[in-house]
Order: C-alpha cells, then structure tokens, then sequence
C-alpha cells in the first residue's frame, strides 16, 4: 500500500474555504459555532474536533508587486491547516484504549467505536489539533479519509480543492514536487517561501506537509514540536525515585520508631 | 464626499500587543460612548459631508495579528485538557491512597501498631473505591471504561497507569476485607493468605500508583507540565505521602513517631520543591508563578510545606497533640490544593501560544 501524504501549498490557496465544507459533507463533522471571531475574517480560528480542515487567514504588510497590490492594502496568505499525521504521533502513543492507530496508508486514525473520551490524547498532540467533542464525549480529527482513500479516492478536502493548493499522493513524490515548487517559487522571485514538514523534531515527519510563505510560527506552525513520549523516560525516572523514596522513607521511619507492638 | 474618519488608535496597522482574543479588555471609552459618537458621526457625514474630528476605537482595538512575534493571532497553538473536576480529585485521591498503602504494609512488615496498619489499609480501600469512580465519571464515553483494559501500552502513562490502579485496587480492597472477615469472625489460614497477599499487591502496585500521575501530566505537549517531567512524580508521590499520613494522624495516629517523622520530610521536600519552582526562570513554568494558577500554586505550597513543617516543629518541642493535628490538616488541604493548581497551571499553559512557538518569555 502507497504511503500517502498531503501537501499544502498556500501560495496557491485563495481561500474559498471549499476543503473545510468538502470535509464537514463528506465526514458529516458538525457545525463548530458561528462566532465571529471580530479581529479577521478568519472566524474559525483553530483545528479542532468539529473541523478537521480549516483554512488560515494571515495578513500581510503591503507587497507592492506580488498579485497587483495596491501599496496601500496589505497582502493575505492562506493556508488550510489539517491534522498533521505525524510519523511520532503523541495521541496514538498516549491513547490507552489502542483506539488511535496507523493506517496502511501511513495516516494516523481515531476508531470511534473504540475511543472512550480519556481526552489523553488532546493534552499529547504538539499541534493541538485533537480535541474531546462535549456532546458527544469521543475525541475527533481528520481521518485521513481512510474510508475514501479505502477505495483509491482522493481525501474529501483534496478533491474539493479548485487550485491544487491541496495535493494528495505518494508521500515521496509530494516531496520531491515540493523542492521543485519551492525552487520554482525563488526562481519567480518569492523569496520567503517555506517547507514545513516537522522532520527534523522528534515528530520526526509529518504526513501533513506545508509550504508557506513567512516564518511558519504565524501559521501556528511550532518550530521544533516536540513528541510527549520524549519526556517518558525522565518522568519514569522520577517515579522511580519517587516511589524508593517512599519507600526507604517508610522503612526507615518505622523501624528507628522503637514504639512497636 | 471626502472623510476624514481615522481610528483614534496609531494607525491602520493595528500595534502588536497581548492578543485580546479570549478576553477582551474592557476599556474607555465605553460601548455606550462608542456609540453615541458613531451616531454624531454619522449625522455630521450626512449633513456636511465631511467630518471632523476623532472616530471611535472600535472595541477590543488593538487587534491581535498573524505575525513571527504574535502567533497566528495570539490563537493558543494546543488544546486545553478536557478533563473535568474528577481528575485532580482523583490525582489527590490516587496519590493518598498509594501512599498509604506502603505506609500501611510497610508499618505491618515492621510490626508497629495494628490500629495505624488498619486505618491505612481503610485509607487505601477507599481510594481503590473512589478512583476508579472518578475517572470513569471524566470519560467522555463512561460505559467504555473497559476498553482501557483491551491493551496494555508501555509507552502511555495512562495505559500503565489504568493498570497500576487496577492491581492497586484488587490488592488494596482484599486487604481491607480480609480485615474485616478477621475482625468479625477472627483469624483463619485462608484469609491471611488473602490478606497477605493483598498487602503484598497494595505495596507493589502502590509505589507507582502514588505517584505515576506526575508521569502522566509530565509526558504532554502542555509546556508548564512537561518542563516539570522529572520533578512532577516526586512531587506528587511526596504530595501524597503528606495527604497519607495527614489523613492517618487525623484517625487518631497522631502519635506515632513515624509517622510524624514521615509527615516531616514529606513536608520538608515539598519546601524543597517549592523552592525549586520559584527559583527556576523558564517562559514555561510563568502559569506556576503568575496569574490565579500562579496562586493556587504558591497557595498549595505553602499549605504542604513551610506551613506544616513549622506546625510539625512547634508540635515536636511543645508535645502539643493540636499543633500536630492542624500541620495533618495543613498537608491534606495543601495536597488536594497542590493537585487543583497544577491541572489549572495546564490550562493557562496550553492557552500560551507562545512557548509551543518559541516566542518571548511567556505570560
């Protein structure tokens, strides 16, 4: 089976939307409040259990030259940010009902009839996209289409997406389309465009690969995400001492404690 | 028709400052005010067609950005923990209840007093009753609660953890009843072996019981916690042990040496930790030092360590029994409390975009 990836190229999203509501149709993801958010038109803010593809709005300063600005308006870049099925992935390595698992096409998936709502999981993605739904108690994020890419169909989002700003295929390839997107890019004059792919943390990948233009932090894109089961062994130490601690506290006392029966 | 309506703010370009986007702050002028000067504005376009003039700075103003410095926005980059009420109750619970399990064997291998092996093992009982209860009860999916127990994972602290307490509490509620059968109907070779046994399982699985729950926050993505990944299961098993022997001084073992010994260097590392914590500068330990969750923190501190350590002492040289009760009172209070700040550190921390992005120093 092909291991797949999505890349998202946001120097080609305009923004539509198309994949957010391809996704809640086909998924049947529920409506995650209609709230303006009062400060962009990015009135969704954030990944979460009822939206698993949400497109970023950043504003940029004016960039006379690029798509015909005016100097006066500032300039937008979007990116439609997705569960980033990481090649460490925190919340299938937390989950303790076995309910989060890998797929055979490499995507990271919540079974949901095996997920009894621990919320483990939200606390241990670096990317804050998995989330406890209220309602209904179980913990949800993209799928990767798993049904979809089941039978050889692209995932919902990719499908829906008018610009191929979303491209979905065989994660190498997506690689290799990516260096030569970005050399295209530099080429044409774009000079701050960049890949994020996460491989170089201890996430040690991601199947979820972006390009975006700018320091990726003001997509919320994490510099160096960092997998919990990092920090595993220093808090197994610790409980370690803790416990001989105890222990040997417990020993000692009652046996200088002369007062017994 | 030419206006002259500017924000009364620096400019178009909204200045960078603390995003407002979970609360914005309120200021002045107020909404009313806000309005009646729209309206005023309103009316001077319409009749000059020109206005002079201040506008109004919209509400929430300055608006937060997408920028390198800013985030996306000032959006928290993680997700709050869902986890409800139960959990830090269970962790106080949790810790108490493994604490006073070892206590309890370990008073009963050196032979000391029954009545402090007894109520140790009610203690222990008791938490082996009340959590798993609370953390069923914080499931999202309650009825599932067994699917915790289709797998066993080394590498989630919650699998070894729903484990440990399993172990925990078969060992920990055979003791008790193979205590209540001697009680009633007096000793018989088959329920010393249960309770045996039992100790024995109480003792093994509650080591780890009493403080794994510090791995289990320790090992997140959440910035405030997994900055403490080492120290957290010390300082909750140390918390528990305070809460264990607080709880069996109270039952009216406050005269035991050792335990007294014990609730002092609980105490006195719970100072320690403290110290540890206000001493160390780091963006992600801020929620531990500021804000309401940085006084619950200080709060529960203070209650598991230098309060009841001065207690203790004051107790010691009077050979008053009320000092040493209260310093009992002082340490359970202050455990359940320590336990509170900490999950309540989590949220601040997780809301913080800013360490996750490696922005600045923090809240």
């Amino acid at each position: 089976m092909a291991i797949t990836a999505f890349l998202t190229d946001s120097t080609l999203c305009i923004g539509c939307k198309a994949c957010e509501v391809a996704c809640k149709e086909w998924n049947a993801v529920g409506e995650d409040g209609l709230d303006w958010s009062g400060f962009s038109y990015d009135n969704t803010g954030a990944v979460g259990a009822e939206t698993w593809r949400h497109v970023k709005f950043v504003e940029q300063t004016a960039e006379p030259g690029f798509g015909g600005n005016s100097p006066e308006m500032n300039s937008w870049s979007f990116s439609s940010d997705v569960c980033k099925h990481c090649e460490n992935a925190g919340c299938l390595e937390a989950c303790p009902t076995g309910s989060i698992v890998r797929t055979e096409f490499g995507g990271v998936f919540v079974q949901p009839d095996i997920c009894n709502g621990c919320g483990y999981c939200v606390v241990s993605c670096p990317f804050g996209v998995i989330e406890r739904n209220e309602q209904d108690g179980r913990a949800f994020k993209c799928t990767f289409c798993y049904d979809r890419q089941k039978v050889g169909l692209k995932p919902a989002c990719a499908k829906a997406c008018p610009t191929e700003s979303i491209k979905f295929g065989e994660i190498e390839e997506l690689r290799r389309d990516a260096e030569s997107r970005l050399a295209q890019l530099k080429d044409r004059g774009m000079e701050d465009v960049e890949f994020y792919d996460a491989s170089d943390s201890s996430v040690g990948g991601t199947h979820a690969m972006f390009i975006v233009r700018g320091d990726p932090r003001q997509y919320n894109l994490p510099p160096n995400p960092v997998v919990p089961t990092a920090y595993l062994k220093k808090a197994w130490r610790g409980s370690a001492i803790g416990a001989l601690m105890l222990l040997g506290g417990a020993v000692a006392a009652f046996l200088a404690d002369g007062d017994r029966r | 028709m030419s206006t002259n309506i500017k924000p009364a703010g620096e400019g178009a370009r909204p200045t960078q400052q603390h995003p407002t986007q979970q609360h914005p702050t309120q200021e002045h002028p107020t909404q009313q005010t806000r309005e009646l000067r729209l309206a005023e504005i309103r009316r001077e376009a319409e009749s000059s067609g020109k206005v002079v003039g201040k506008g109004v700075r919209p509400g929430g103003a300055p608006f937060p950005q997408a920028s390198p410095e800013t985030g996306y926005y000032g959006i928290p980059l993680l997700k709050e923990p869902s986890w409800t009420w139960e959990i830090p109750l269970y962790f106080f619970v949790g810790g108490a209840a493994g604490a006073a399990a070892v206590v309890g064997s370990v008073a009963s291998y050196t032979g000391a007093d029954r009545k402090l092996v007894r109520d140790a093992r009610w203690i222990a009982a008791a938490g082996s009753v009340i959590s798993p209860a609370l953390l069923v009860s914080d499931l999202g999916k309650p009825a599932r609660f067994l699917n915790m127990l289709r797998v066993f994972k080394p590498q989630s602290a919650m699998s070894v953890g729903v484990w440990t307490l399993v172990g925990f509490s078969g060992g920990a509620a055979a003791a008790a009843f193979a205590q209540v059968l001697t009680d009633r109907y007096g000793p018989s070779f088959p329920v010393r072996v249960m309770e045996q046994a039992g100790q024995a399982a109480s003792l093994l699985f509650g080591l780890p019981f009493s403080n794994y729950t510090g791995v289990l926050i320790g090992a997140t993505a959440v910035p405030a916690w997994n900055e403490n990944a080492a120290d957290l299961p010390i300082h909750f098993g140390m918390s528990g042990l305070s809460a264990a022997v607080g709880l069996l001084e109270l039952m009216g073992n406050h005269k035991s040496r050792a335990l007294g010994a014990l609730g002092l260097g609980a105490a006195l590392f719970e100072c320690w930790e403290g110290l540890k914590i206000e001493t160390r500068q780091a963006p992600a330990l801020e929620p531990l030092k500021h804000g309401t969750s940085g006084t619950l923190t200080r709060a529960g501190g203070l209650l598991s360590g230098p309060l009841p350590v001065a207690l203790r002492i004051a107790g010691l040289l009077s050979g008053s029994h009320s000092l040493r009760k209260a310093a009992a009172v002082s340490s359970v209070a202050g455990s359940l409390l320590t336990r509170i700040a900490w999950v309540y550190a989590g949220h601040v921390s997780a809301r913080d975009w800013r360490v996750p992005l490696g922005i600045g120093k923090g809240v």
